[in-house]
């Protein structure tokens, strides 16, 4: 009994993870910037997912779709969490398309205002 | 009307017969022995100077110090002037008070007339301001610079209600302020209408919750002992606002026959601040002498420059690392010490904690999570099991019951009601006494790995201000070191910074003098930002050579924006920079949040943010504003290309003595 709650949980588990796959592979990074702003995650993240005092820095270089799908959707922590009702998983692999679309920052040493 | 006092006065002042311009050449010269004398000596310990080389202000009376402070002082002088309010002139005049920020209103009109006629319009000076909100802001930042309480004017009933909020603020923030209240007392003979409505039998009790002490003087001699009294209870450590009602008749009525032969003034001795206990001292010292993991964590410590000595001595003493929570500048950033970057975690790994003039211990080492479906959030503790504990703070010795600026309630291992840079000397010897001869050097090895932590922590923080470095709307921290790049090589003071640019000044500035950082608002009221800074900038400007640069959010400007006419009018050179995110951005994300704890979608409306918390559609022109009231201005600037340049000339213009403004469209943190 135990062990085939196992294979269920593992295989509902596998079928999110293509599910999201599924949603990553079909994101459009245009849609996910008007979706990173619709719902306010520039509130606390910056218009380009910089980060400050408020907000962790989701970009350049995003973690894990998975590892941020799960955050968003259970947050217990500072942010409040974004169930699928108010935020779609189209809209979330939307936003992270656009996150992963965000360019690379200048290396800090090479901007003199940040070596004065 | 008010019961006479009829009683014979002191000595030295009956029978005299002092004129005018005797009793002014007395009062200087008084002013003047006071200065050279003990109390003198006393005085500097309650009123910073801006001098770095100010001495410590817990320095124990000597002897005559000591017969000065307990001994009953001689009085002054008597008042020559008629009318009543001419004396009230003379009384303040004794208090030394540059200025007089008000809004005009007839029910002090004539104190308001005996200021400028009788009084010549000097110390103090009048501040003509276009909002009671203002007049006591600026005496709150003027307060930070200087060390010198500003006096206030309102009308008791309807300008005390514009005020109540910012003298809030500096009750929360332990700034004085002497807050002066018109009313009519006597119903029989005011004037009907206008007057009366604007009358009560106790204006005071509208802010008696949040002021230090307050009364309704009835007698031109009881005038002159409650302001006195209600100067050197403000300016005793913790300074808070204090608030005097004053009759409209008492200032009306001419000095009455028997009066001019008993009036007299009483003399201003400052109290010594309040020191912690001794044996409290000795046992904190002990705890943090044999601690392993010692953290210091400092919030309104540093009452002066020589506050900042003194914290600084205490940290390299133990080697202990600093969190400094920014009521004011407590510890130089860029000493290595300094150690905000790490704060969580140093907090949580402590294994003993001294906590100076904290305004909030149990948020120090507790965290309130404002999330989970109950609605009440999550509270867990930061620190290990039996991580002791030590605080030091003088807020406790004026706590009252009805507003809750004093925080959850935190038990403390050894707790000191006192003030802490007056306690600091005394907790540094025993510190000293308590090292063990075998532990130096195992302080020597965390004094390495906090250098180390320091260095990294700055190459970390300057590789998160890297991002989004060339984003429009400009990123907080472009614009925070692009002012900085203009700035850096002159004597700057951030006379406030309004709104959150997510610390980046505190984080990326060099900030080692007690005037590079002033704190923030105290009870975090909206609309403390423009007018403090302008406080504060009148102050940089009458010590001189000091540069004033403010960060201003534009939810705090628009509350009374005419205060900037006030710093054109009277010529107050500031650089005002604004941090124009176009939204009430901490609200922004509170409808956000519980929009998502019911699981709706926030409502925008035709704005970027949920209904209600936008400043948008349409975009206030914060240029045209400032120009409108006199100021050089230039925005809004979007690309941050031309940030630079453009505060460049506003620097140029600062420095000739006008005040500037540069609206910039920002990032929301």
């Amino acid at each position: 009994m135990k062990l085939r709650s196992v294979i269920v949980a593992l295989a509902a588990l596998a079928a999110g993870l293509v599910l999201c796959r599924g949603h990553v592979l079909a994101a459009s990074a245009e849609k996910g910037k008007a979706a990173f702003l619709q719902h306010g995650c520039w509130q606390c993240h910056g218009y380009q997912g910089q980060g400050g005092i408020a907000g962790l820095k989701l970009a350049p270089n995003p973690i894990p779709f998975e590892t941020l799908s799960n955050f968003v959707r259970t947050t217990n922590r500072a942010m409040p969490p974004y169930r699928e009702e108010i935020l779609s998983n189209d809209d979330l692999a939307d936003i992270y398309a656009y996150l992963q679309s965000i360019p690379k920052d200048p290396d800090p040493n090479s901007i003199p205002l940040l070596s004065p | 009307m008010a019961r006479r006092d009829k009683s014979p006065q002191g000595s030295a002042a009956k029978g005299l017969d002092v004129s005018r311009r005797k009793f002014m050449a007395g009062v200087a010269l008084t002013g003047a022995a006071t200065a050279a004398s003990p109390q003198g000596a006393a005085q500097a310990a309650t009123t910073p100077s801006p001098s770095p080389a100010l001495r410590p202000s817990a320095l124990r009376p000597d002897v005559r110090m000591a017969a000065a402070e307990t001994g009953t002082p001689k009085e002054l002088a008597k008042a020559t002037g008629p009318d009543g309010s001419d004396f009230m002139v003379d009384v303040i005049k004794t208090l030394n008070i540059e200025y007089v920020c008000s809004n005009p209103a007839s029910s002090f009109r004539a104190l308001h007339e005996s200021l400028i006629d009788y009084g010549g319009n000097k110390k103090p000076e009048f501040i003509t301001c276009t909002h009671e909100e203002s007049s006591v802001g600026i005496g709150h930042g003027y307060f930070k610079v200087t060390g010198k309480p500003l006096m206030m004017l309102c009308h008791g009933t309807v300008g005390l209600q514009h005020a109540a909020m910012a003298i809030y603020n500096a009750w929360c923030d332990r700034v004085p302020v002497i807050a002066i209240g018109g009313t009519d007392i006597d119903a029989a003979h005011r004037a009907p209408g206008v007057p009366t409505f604007h009358s009560a039998q106790d204006i005071n009790a509208l802010v008696r919750d949040f002021t230090k002490w307050d009364d309704q003087p009835v007698s031109l001699q009881h005038f002159a002992q409650s302001m006195v009294r209600a100067y050197k209870i403000a300016m005793t450590p913790p300074h808070e606002p204090v608030m005097i009602a004053l009759d409209l008749g008492l200032q009306q009525e001419p000095i009455k026959a028997h009066e001019r032969e008993s009036l007299y003034i009483p003399k201003y001795v400052p109290t010594a601040p309040p020191q912690a206990d001794s044996n409290a001292v000795k046992e904190a010292a002990q705890l943090l002498a044999n601690a392993e993991r010692p953290v210091i964590v400092a919030d309104r410590a540093a009452r002066t420059p020589a506050g900042v000595k003194l914290l600084v001595e205490l940290a390299e003493t133990l080697q202990a690392p600093v969190i400094d929570q920014g009521g004011r500048m407590n510890f130089p950033n860029s000493h290595y010490l300094k150690q905000n970057a790490r704060a969580q975690a140093l907090i949580s790994n402590a294994d003993v904690i001294i906590g100076l003039e904290l305004s909030d211990y149990w948020a120090t080492v507790n965290r309130f999570v404002d999330n989970g479906l109950d609605g009440i959030g999550i509270n867990e503790t930061v620190i290990k099991p039996g991580t002791k504990l030590i605080g030091i703070s003088s807020v406790g010795l004026v706590t009252k019951s009805n507003y809750q600026d004093f925080q959850r309630f935190q038990s403390l291992d050894v707790d000191m009601a006192g003030d802490a840079e007056a306690s600091l000397p005394a907790l540094i010897e025993a510190v000293k006494a308590s090292i063990p001869s075998d532990g130096r050097a195992a302080l020597e090895k965390r004094g390495e790995a906090l250098k180390k932590a320091h260095a990294d922590a700055h190459e970390r923080t300057k590789a998160a201000a890297a991002v989004a470095w060339n984003a429009s709307p400009i990123s907080t921290a472009r614009l925070a070191m692009e002012i900085y790049g203009q700035i850096k090589d002159l004597d700057y003071s951030l006379v406030s910074s309004s709104g959150n640019v997510s610390g980046w000044p505190n984080r990326l500035w060099r900030m080692d003098k007690h005037h590079n950082w002033l704190g923030s608002s105290g009870g975090y009221g909206v609309g403390y930002g423009a007018p403090a800074a302008i406080g504060a900038a009148l102050g940089n400007r009458d010590i001189g050579g000091r540069f004033s640069v403010n960060i201003q959010s534009d939810g705090d400007l628009m509350y009374a924006p005419g205060v900037l006419w006030t710093a054109a009018r009277h010529k107050i050179p500031i650089l005002s920079v604004m941090h124009n995110n176009r939204g009430y951005h901490q609200e922004v994300m509170h409808v956000q949040r519980l929009a998502n704890r019911r699981n709706r979608v926030a409502a925008l409306g035709m704005d970027r943010s949920p209904i209600g918390t936008s400043i948008e559609n349409p975009d206030i022109d914060y240029a045209s504003l400032a120009k409108s009231m006199g100021y050089w201005s230039a925005g809004p600037i979007k690309d941050p290309a031309e940030l630079g340049p453009t505060l460049k000339r506003a620097v140029e213009v600062v420095k000739s003595g006008q005040p500037a403004l540069v609206d910039v469209w920002t990032q929301p943190r």
